[in-house]
């Protein structure tokens, strides 16, 4: 009896090692097909590309923060309780209109200008456009000096003010930063995924934010744009943002 | 006319060692409060993300506008030709370096990453205003420490014109540059304009002028050394000019914006708002800084050097007003990313942001002004720039005594 339970359980774990053995070796076939639409690790970003965001304002839930909160989990931004220094890298905007009183809500965060004044003015180029549109903060080579905060027409970007402890990406003291599209699911290994935030708005069931690719025809966000227009802010100083809303009164 | 003698400072009264002594303490608590500020972070600043520029860009801005403003007497000697002025030269030469390294030196401890200055130097985007500045003060540098090489060398004297004339137009350049950094702020309805360019330059004259003649009565007082009413009478006139000036830029501003609806918000905020910024414009830009001037200088009855020391401690004071009101003030009024509309949020959209300085900002500033008053005194120490006499028979070449009565009278 007991020799039978040996071998039976000989049996079991030669199955189980044999069944990982041949995961192993399958999987990366699964995986390449779906790396064949993502960009390798070791390769630029491509002009083909240029990500962003639609974010329509009918939908937007007033007080919801779920967009907010999902930015700050992927991304490990904590303050330190100081709102007039911690960093906000999206945030939600409530808008009164003056003549009429319509109130909208909606998330705000970098608009990843084709043209961005934040890039024009940064004296070492850590503010930076990759190729394909997202507006960065090269962590290494900022020095500071915030030029790129009095630039900005969105007040999009944070000072880090204190001593950063357990990043998730790289953050630093004395340096700038602001949304940057969630660039790591960007270039995720296993191809493109969307922002935290437009992930989170789908979750909560109001689906007021898309991400995707605005050179892409075939993409979601390209159709709804084309089907139903859409609005940048600001649109008088001529950035082309990546970032556009829809419904905004 | 006699040719000036050059003479050291002999520097060894009590109150010398005493001035040193105060510098030295003004430069150690400003060196305390850089080591205290980038070990803890700009959180123990007043500054924050709505107003990310403040009182060191208040103080290094006006350091710099006031270093390319404090060459102009040798400008005016060099370029125009104007005699009087030329024993002051090389003073007014050192006063300029001194005053931008003082303001570049706040400029720089206040980067979030000051010891990525290399990278500064290195790295280099060429569209970036800052970028060009970076290049404007070290030619500044280099341009007028050659120009002054080739004043105090007597062999080379007579390249020195050229050399003036070069720096002349350098320093030109670079308050335009400074004043660009904020001109060219397309976002922001304060400073998008490019009266700010001239506007600077105007400043410029004015505080460099004020600053000069300040440092020049103090060592010519504090060294029992001969100063003329000619020259005082002279500084005190241009810079009844440059204080005019100045404010008629300010007023060309303000009443252009008044035309504008989109810039009402911005200009009440500034003109008739209830937070210190219009304080400090009314009182302390227009009124101390230029009213109050302008009448110790063109009113009769004043002692002409009173006159003029008590005009240019007032514009030094109007103009760190000035650039309150236009850095911080400029931070302070919301961007109009929705107009039309209020905007409620909790990175503080649609409000007017408030600014109080913290001590170690101030002291920072002060340990930068420290720094440019020690550079000149050293070398006025160590280095033969001022003429031993500025009595007015020696300098003025249409010098009669008559003129000196009249002129004492003033």
């Amino acid at each position: 009896m007991n020799t039978d339970n040996n071998i039976d359980k000989y049996r079991r774990q030669f199955l189980a090692s044999a069944t990982a053995v041949a995961g192993l070796a399958v999987a990366p076939g699964i995986i390449l097909t779906q790396v064949a639409h993502s960009k390798p690790l070791d390769q630029p970003a491509s002009s083909k590309n240029r990500w962003g965001l639609l974010i329509d304002v009918s939908k937007c839930a007033t007080g919801c923060n779920a967009c907010v909160k999902a930015c700050y989990t992927e991304n490990g931004i904590s303050g330190v309780g100081s709102p007039t220094t911690d960093a906000q890298w999206i945030r939600k905007v409530k808008l009164t209109d003056k003549q009429t009183g319509h109130v909208q809500s909606l998330p705000f965060m970098c608009q990843h200008c084709e043209t961005p004044p934040c890039v024009d003015v940064c004296p070492t180029g850590a503010s930076m456009k990759r190729a394909d549109g997202i507006v960065l903060v090269d962590k290494h080579i900022c020095i500071g000096c915030r030029y790129c905060m009095m630039a900005c027409p969105y007040k999009a970007r944070s000072f880090v003010h204190e001593p950063i402890h357990d990043q998730i990406f790289p953050r630093g003291k004395g340096t700038v930063e602001s949304c940057t599209l969630c660039v790591q699911r960007i270039d995720d290994p296993n191809g493109p995924r969307e922002t935290a935030c437009t992930e989170a708005c789908n979750a909560e069931g109001h689906k007021a934010m898309w991400f995707g690719d605005l050179n892409d025809p075939e993409s979601e966000i390209s159709k709804r744009l084309k089907q139903y227009g859409g609005v940048q802010i600001r649109a008088d100083l001529e950035l082309n943002t990546g970032v556009r809303y829809q419904n905004l009164d | 006319m006699k040719k000036p003698r050059f003479l050291e400072l002999e520097g060894r009264s009590t109150g010398f060692f005493a001035l040193l002594a105060i510098l030295f303490a003004f430069i150690a608590a400003g060196a305390g409060a850089f080591l205290y500020m980038e070990h803890n972070g700009h959180i123990v600043t007043g500054m924050n993300n709505q107003i990310v520029w403040g009182m060191p860009h208040v103080f290094a801005v006006f350091l710099i506008v006031a270093a390319s403003g404090a060459l102009n007497v040798a400008s005016i000697s060099s370029v125009f030709n104007r005699k009087m002025y030329k024993p002051l030269a090389p003073l007014s030469a050192i006063l300029a370096v001194s005053l931008l390294l003082g303001g570049l030196l706040i400029l720089v401890l206040d980067l979030g990453r000051p010891e990525r200055l290399i990278i500064a130097m290195t790295y280099y985007n060429p569209k970036s205003i800052f970028a060009w500045n970076i290049l404007l003060y070290n030619g500044f540098f280099a341009i007028v420490l050659v120009y002054l090489w080739l004043m105090l060398e007597r062999r080379f004297n007579k390249y020195s014109s050229i050399a003036g004339f070069f720096a002349f137009i350098w320093r030109l350049t670079l308050t335009t540059g400074t004043g660009s950094i904020f001109g060219f702020l397309v976002a922001r309805s304060s400073f998008d304009s490019a009266i700010l360019a001239p506007m600077f330059v105007i400043f410029s004259f004015a505080y460099g002028l004020a600053i000069f003649a300040v440092i020049v009565v103090a060592a010519y007082t504090w060294t029992g050394r001969t100063l003329g009413n000619a020259i005082v009478q002279r500084m005190r006139t241009l810079l009844g000019v440059f204080v005019g000036a100045s404010l008629y830029f300010v007023l060309v501003f303000h009443l252009t914006n008044l035309y504008f609806t989109k810039e009402h918000g911005f200009e009440k905020f500034i003109l008739a708002g209830d937070t210190s910024i219009t304080k400090l414009f009314w009182i302390g830009q227009i009124l101390i800084g230029g009213v109050i001037p302008l009448v110790l200088i063109y009113m009769k009855g004043f002692k002409a050097r009173s006159a003029l020391v008590v005009s240019s401690l007032l514009v030094i004071a109007g103009g760190i007003a000035q650039m309150f009101v236009t850095i911080i003030g400029g931070q302070a009024y919301p961007l109009p990313i929705f107009p039309g509309k209020i905007v409620q949020s909790s990175f503080y959209d649609g409000v007017i942001n408030l600014y109080t300085p913290s001590l170690p900002e101030i002291l920072l500033g002060l340990g930068g002004v420290a720094v440019a008053i020690f550079v000149v005194i050293f070398a006025m120490k160590n280095l033969r720039l001022i003429p031993e006499s500025l009595a007015d028979d020696e300098i003025d070449p249409h010098y009669t005594p008559a003129t000196e009565s009249a002129e004492s009278a003033a």
